[in-house]
């Protein structure tokens, strides 16, 4: 083996990523949409300056509002996009400089492997579970015949997907059935770093567990990282030892899970702990139920803070300056005023 | 209490045909839905929730067949309706928010025009008003810069954002009946809590009835009237949800529950359900479906499955409940 070089396993820092998007015209000025727009074009900003890292063996959860740029920023790391601006080091090797376009065939490509949102999305609707498990397999690891068809059970075998399922196409594979496919090709090649995009979304509770059990298995085993993205907050909870926190394009806090979730210093944070779902009314006191229209991610004011308009805290100097993630305590980092 | 439900499922049997056999996906399910209520459907993937939604939509696979029962609606049994008068009903009357929201959009068409449609189509708005009125609709789901985003095609935007474009779409014309089957999966909690406020909303107000299929059952006891547990294509049992949450009755339900993560156990302590589903192509299934994974099976369980009503409200189909 190899020494391990020092330092964290993935060390992202200034991240962005904008993305071009039409003229506001809405779809009543559609008749004069013709005109060409004399402005430069409108950018959203997906991910916006967004730095942190990963250690060896980490687990780290990212969570947010549905759009803030979690997918995005996987997608960057995952370099299946190219970033805007800034870097991505995974182990010392700089990734940023290569082309999401060529990175297929990148040595470092088995580096890194990614467990996606839409499992059935995600599936070629003409490989049968076990042409996709075995895909990456083939490719990345150079295996075949009779050596690959046992990894393949071996893979079913640990993702518990029955192996009479492996002849089946997506459409006969119910959600759960599918998302295990989906898990079981991503650590096919043993990835250093493997990306999870609400892997159990949506698997059923007692397969959750299952699937949670089996990542920590091979977290210890194999010694691979995670980034973890969810919405179940409670799975976070359970699986992560860190926890970053995002809120349209920015990282608003971030630190030890169990210290984020016991204490939450953001607003934006306290609002998210505090809907999680509870089934027993007592438990529901105190909720934050945040109202107001969530700023716009297309050209936002860089002095504004990104929360202002929804925070239940907000003051004008909210709308004068923009909060900077500053330390909080030992291990954690809040962007706000006045936390 | 209403005396005629909004929807009324009895003895509901559904068949798929497969290369390898005849899988008995659905047998004998039977629940009914109040107007205004919301009855959440649970259990493991492929417990056959989504083939129950499909089957009362009129929606199922070529390869599926339902061999027995009704599901009555409005005075009409929507598993006796020709394709035509189904059609008719769906999106207006019937309206369903798929599990997989990316692919039940129209991959070339702004997201903006696909909700005016529908209210067009409809008979929501006129062509003029319906641009105006879908961006309404982007408001309510809370997507930001609803003037925007109203232009977007699907791809431009991230999973949770194509969750709430189907749930504008399916709440656009008020349906009496929506089916959603896990239309909060994707969301982050706070949206999550947006959209079943709405949805609740629509019940309060338009008496919508609602089956919400999920597998999150802090969210359907926090939110619905009733949780009814399918395992294996059988209920289980179907009880109202806080009463499910501290006391469930069926084995299955206490093992669903033993595997919810909560905010005290740890991964160590928590288990999933032994076993599994059993193969449903299988000719001698048991009469109790769980019976192979269960701990307080007795000699009886192989005979024909009782309903037993537990209290109010409350059903559970096994001879040895807890
Ligand atoms: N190809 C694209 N073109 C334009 N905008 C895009 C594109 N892809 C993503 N976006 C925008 O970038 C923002 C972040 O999207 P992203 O998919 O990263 O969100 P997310 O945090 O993963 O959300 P969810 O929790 O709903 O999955 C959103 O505003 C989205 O609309
Ligand atoms: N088109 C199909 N052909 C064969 N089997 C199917 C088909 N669609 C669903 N099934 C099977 O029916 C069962 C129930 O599936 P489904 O209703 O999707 O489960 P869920 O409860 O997860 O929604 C599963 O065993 C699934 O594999
Ligand atoms: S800086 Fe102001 S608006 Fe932003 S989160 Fe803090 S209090 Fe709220
Ligand atoms: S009927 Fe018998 S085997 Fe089935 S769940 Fe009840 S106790 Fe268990
Ligand atoms: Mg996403
Ligand atoms: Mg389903």
């Amino acid at each position: 083996m190899s020494t391990v070089p020092p330092g964290p396993l993935l060390d992202v820092a200034e991240l962005a990523k904008r993305f071009t998007v039409g003229a506001k015209q809405g779809l009543l000025a559609r008749a004069t949409s013709f005109r060409k727009p004399v402005a430069p074009l409108p950018q959203l900003h997906a991910v916006d300056e967004v730095s942190f890292t990963i250690g060896r063996g980490e687990t780290v959860g990212l969570v947010g509002e549905s759009g803030c740029g979690k997918s995005t920023l996987v997608r960057l790391i995952n370099r299946l996009l190219d970033p805007t601006s800034g870097s991505i080091r995974l182990g010392g090797t700089e990734l940023a400089d290569f082309k999401a376009r060529d990175f297929a065939a990148n040595p470092h490509r088995a580096r890194i492997q990614m467990v996606f949102q839409d499992a059935g999305d995600s599936l070629n609707p003409r490989y049968t579970a076990a042409d996709a498990i075995a895909d990456p397999v083939r490719r990345l690891k150079k295996t075949s015949g009779a050596e690959l068809t046992a990894r393949v059970e071996a893979l079913a075998d640990m993702t518990g997907l029955p192996r009479e399922l492996l002849s089946r196409f997506p459409h006969q594979l119910s959600g759960g059935q599918k998302a295990r496919v989906g898990i079981a090709r991503a650590i096919a090649v043993e990835p250093e770093l493997l990306i999870l995009d609400e892997p159990t979304a949506a698997l059923d509770v007692s397969v959750q567990v299952v699937i949670l059990q089996l990542l920590q298995q091979l977290k210890r085993e194999l010694g691979m990282s995670y980034l973890f993205v969810s919405h179940d907050l409670n799975v976070v909870r359970l699986l992560c030892d860190r926890v970053l926190v995002m809120y349209l394009g920015k990282v608003v806090e971030q630190g030890p899970a169990a210290e984020v979730f016991a204490d939450p210093r953001h607003p934006y944070t306290r609002a998210l702990i505090s809907a999680i779902p509870q089934a027993v009314p007592e438990q529901r006191a105190g909720r934050l139920r945040l109202d107001g229209e969530p700023r716009s991610p297309i050209d936002p004011d860089p002095r504004v803070c990104r929360f202002y308009g929804r925070c239940p805290k907000g003051t004008p100097r909210c709308a004068e300056e923009m909060p900077l993630l500053h330390p909080a305590g030992a291990a954690r980092q809040v962007a706000c005023h006045f936390a | 209490m209403s005396t005629v439900p909004a929807l009324a499922v009895e003895d509901l049997s559904v068949e798929f045909r497969t290369r390898s056999g005849i899988v008995k996906v659905l047998e004998h399910v039977g629940f009914s839905v109040d107007k205004g209520e919301t009855v959440a459907l649970v259990g493991e993937s492929g417990s056959g929730k989504s083939v129950t939604a499909f089957a009362v939509m009129g929606i199922l696979d070529a390869a599926g067949k339902v061999t027995s029962g009704r599901a009555m609606f409005g005075g009409a049994d929507l598993l006796a309706l020709g394709e035509r008068d189904l059609a008719e009903q769906r999106g207006r009357e019937l309206s369903m928010i798929f599990q997989n929201p990316r692919t039940a959009l129209n991959p070339i068409r702004r997201v903006g025009l696909q909700i005016a449609d529908v209210l067009v189509r409809h008979g929501g708005a006129t062509r003029n008003d319906a641009p105006q009125a879908a961006i309404e609709m982007l408001k309510k789901v809370r997507i930001p810069d609803p003037e925007r985003r109203a232009e977007a095609y699907p791809f431009e935007l991230s999973g949770g954002m194509c969750q709430r474009i189907m749930i504008a779409i399916a709440l656009a014309c008020r349906p009496a009946l929506l089916i959603a089957d896990e239309p909060t999966t994707g969301l982050d909690v706070t949206t999550q809590a947006v959209i079943m406020d709405l949805i609740g909303e629509l019940a309060g107000e338009a008496g919508m009835a609602t089956i919400f299929i999920t597998h999150d059952l802090a969210l359907a006891a926090e939110y619905c009237d009733r949780i009814v547990v399918m395992h294996a294509g059988h209920i289980v049992e179907a009880a109202p949800g806080r009463d499910l949450f501290t006391h469930p009755r069926h084995p299955y339900s206490a093992k669903l529950l033993a595997a919810t993560p909560g905010e005290t156990v740890s991964l160590e302590n928590m288990a999933s359900i032994p076993g599994g589903l059993p193969d449903l192509r299988r000719s001698d299934l048991p009469a109790c479906r769980y019976s192979d994974r269960c701990e307080r099976r007795l000699g009886q369980c192989a005979q024909p499955l009782p309903q037993r009503t537990v209290g109010e409200r409350r059903v559970v189909a096994c001879w040895n409940p807890l």
